[in-house]
């Protein structure tokens, strides 16, 4: 009955939707891979010390995991753009956020007194 | 809507899915749509403007995190040691796999491979539960311990040395207090460590009269500031407590969404387990794996930048 759309299961080759594409599941795992050695990575990176770099370095593999997530997991290497504008620019419109926002609280950063904060704590005399 | 009962996407007990016969289209074909093609593509469409908002909320908190950790860097270089890299990482590993399985149940549904659509799906829960079973172990720890947000927060300094030497040893500047718990400094004396007495690993105090007067040096080259009993990191800045409100918020609010995630794969799973999914219609499916991913890729950054600061 309602199991008519599971004949795929029984015949000699898997059903094929008819919209959509299917991803093979080779193609699949061998993201996985890709994610678990990257995740490796980032791990081992912390134990060489690169100073500032560090952050970066963790930061660009995040990105590389990120994208092969969302180019294969996610299918957008084969979606219509449009999805993939709609992620591209959610991302621009957070790096504006934190790029101004950082640039912004930057500015005044050489001006504070550490520890001053009269509204909140008087100063002792 | 319609009086056959047809009116919704999914497959119902008088419609069952995919067969032809309430006025020529399948039942989980809504009345709005030309084509199943149009209904798949203004779902995933729909999904990914969901998915935007959802990056743009976590958005707020990463600029927060951004904002702190550049003026304030001293307050994450000392508290992500209390953090476990190894549970970290093993949820990592754990969210990972759980994608994997999420895009290969899709595989499945597409497929009408009905048994194995199930098992992946079930598998996807299981790693949402272990997920969330790691992060319970975690937030037990903090709480423990006091690392928590705010007004919350114990300086572990002060725990690992009593009550006994507060204000004794800090000489006249001011610092009397114990900076515990309080984003309200008691003085404007700059990251003034917890404790004067050398020898930190000692749990006695030297007797008032032998103790310096003078003010413990601020946060400076390791040779002047006392060793900090928390494993050799230097002394305690001031206002610790905020990384762990930026924790707490940050992986809570993933928390939450890996929550909502089970409750749609669970949704889901009861479905497939009806035989509703198959080649003809898989869209639910698709759409909960792209949701599940998102929460992959938010834990994907916010793993390095909490968890592995060096």
């Amino acid at each position: 009955m309602a199991d008519r759309r599971a004949q795929g299961e029984h015949g000699s080759a898997a059903a094929h939707p008819q919209v959509g594409h299917v991803v093979p599941v080779r193609l699949l795992a061998a993201v996985l891979g890709a994610l678990l050695l990257l995740t490796v990575v980032t791990v081992g990176a912390t134990y060489v010390d690169l100073g500032r770099l560090n952050l970066w370095v963790a930061l660009a593999i995040a990105t590389v995991k990120a994208s092969i997530v969302a180019l294969f997991f996610m299918h957008l290497r084969w979606d219509r753009p449009f999805n993939a504008v709609i992620f591209i620019s959610s991302i621009t419109l957070v790096a504006l956020f934190v790029g101004f926002a950082l640039m912004d609280t930057g500015q005044y950063q050489p001006d504070l007194i550490p520890g001053y904060a009269p509204a909140i704590a008087p100063p002792v005399p | 809507m319609s009086a056959t009962g047809t009116t919704t996407p999914r497959g119902t007990a008088d419609a069952p899915a995919g067969q032809p016969g309430h006025h020529g289209h399948p039942g989980w074909l809504a009345h709005h749509f030309d084509t199943p093609e149009q209904q798949f593509q203004s779902g995933k469409l729909g999904m990914w403007l969901f998915l935007a908002t959802e990056i743009l909320l976590f958005g707020g908190l990463f600029c927060a995190y951004a904002i702190y950790r550049a003026h304030h860097p001293e307050v994450f270089f000392y508290a992500h040691h209390f953090l476990d890299k190894k549970l970290g990482a093993l949820n990592t590993l754990v969210l990972i796999t759980s994608s994997f399985t999420m895009a290969w149940a899709v595989h499945a549904a597409q497929r009408g491979q009905k048994r194995l659509l199930i098992a992946l799906l079930s598998l996807t829960l299981a790693g949402g539960f272990t997920f969330m079973a790691v992060k319970k172990v975690e937030y037990e720890q903090k709480w423990e311990h006091g690392l928590l947000w705010g007004k919350k927060y114990r300086s572990p300094e002060h725990a690992a040395h009593g009550e006994t030497h507060g204000g004794e040893a800090a000489g006249d500047a001011g610092a009397a207090a114990p900076a515990e718990g309080g984003a309200a400094g008691h003085a404007p004396a700059p990251a003034v460590p917890e404790v004067a007495a050398p020898g930190g690993e000692s749990a006695e105090a030297a007797p008032p009269a032998e103790r310096s007067q003078l003010p413990p040096a601020a946060a400076g080259p390791q040779g002047l500031a006392p060793e900090s009993p928390a494993g050799g990191h230097g002394p305690e800045p001031r206002n610790v407590q905020i990384f762990f409100g930026i924790y707490f918020a940050m992986t809570g609010l993933h928390g939450i969404h890996v929550l909502a995630g089970m409750i749609a794969i669970a949704w889901v799973l009861a479905r497939s387990a009806k035989g509703q999914f198959g080649p003809d219609y898989f869209t639910p499916v698709d759409l909960v794996g792209l949701y599940w991913h998102l929460v992959d890729l938010i834990w994907i950054f916010l793993f390095p930048l909490l968890y592995l600061i060096t």
